[in-house]
């Protein structure tokens, strides 16, 4: 079962996790992006495609279901304007057996910062207003799967 | 020919606007085309397009490199950031 959701609001990760551990898998690995409050930030808002940002991670997912054997993917991931401490991103992949789960989970985290459209836009408790650049290490870590 | 244009993040800041349609010479036929045009049609491309090698772009969906043709809605933005 693949599920992925892109949302405006807070996401649950135990809501999540219930639901996505329905089936009763032999090995879920769990990856929960939060919003780091460095350097005074205020506000984290994620801009998002209306369309292609959910074609996108939707994408990703089946590339991964392609590659592993997968009982079961949850890609919930949050848009628009959030504080610090909150949960941005949420992957849950499933197997029978640890490896193939904690794989599809490393590559989807990894592929997501330079695959799919989002854009981070951070606010300053001083009113300092700056869009994130892409990191050299994030490139790295996604081509790693090619 | 008519081609649909959306623009995000800081893209869409420098160009004041998130989408329109334009027309643009018979020339242009690719995405680096189109990137050069923008920058040169007015003051807040130029500002949006000062450096193409930080634009990226999307074609009916689909990410694209600058030198696809522009055969369906383009999307232009900076380089992603989500997860």
């Amino acid at each position: 079962m693949i599920r992925v959701a892109v949302q405006a609001d807070a996401i649950d990760v135990a809501v999540e996790l219930d639901i996505h551990d329905a089936g009763g898998h032999g090995a879920s690995a769990i990856f929960v992006g939060r919003v780091r409050g460095d350097d005074g930030l205020a506000e984290l808002f994620l801009e998002h495609h209306p369309a292609l940002t959910q074609a996108g991670l939707a994408a990703l997912a089946h590339v991964a279901a392609d590659r592993w054997s997968l009982s079961a993917l949850t890609l919930v991931h949050r848009v628009g304007g959030m504080a610090p401490g909150e949960t941005i991103v949420l992957v849950l992949a499933s197997s029978a057996h640890r490896a193939e789960a904690l794989a599809a989970t490393e590559f989807l985290i990894d592929r997501l910062k330079t695959d799919v459209m989002l854009w981070k836009r951070e606010t300053f408790a001083d009113g300092r207003v700056a869009w994130v650049e892409p990191r050299d290490g994030d490139h790295d870590r996604a081509e790693r799967w090619d | 020919m008519a081609l649909a244009v959306s623009y995000f993040a800081w893209v869409r800041e420098r160009m004041g606007i998130a989408d329109e349609v334009i027309d643009p010479p018979a020339d242009v036929a690719t995405v680096a085309d189109l990137i050069g045009w923008l920058a040169t049609r007015d003051e807040r491309g130029a500002l949006a397009f000062a450096d193409p090698a930080r634009i990226r772009a999307a074609i009916g969906g689909r990410m694209v490199g600058p030198e696809a043709r522009l055969d369906g809605d383009v999307a232009l933005f900076p380089p992603v950031t989500g997860g």
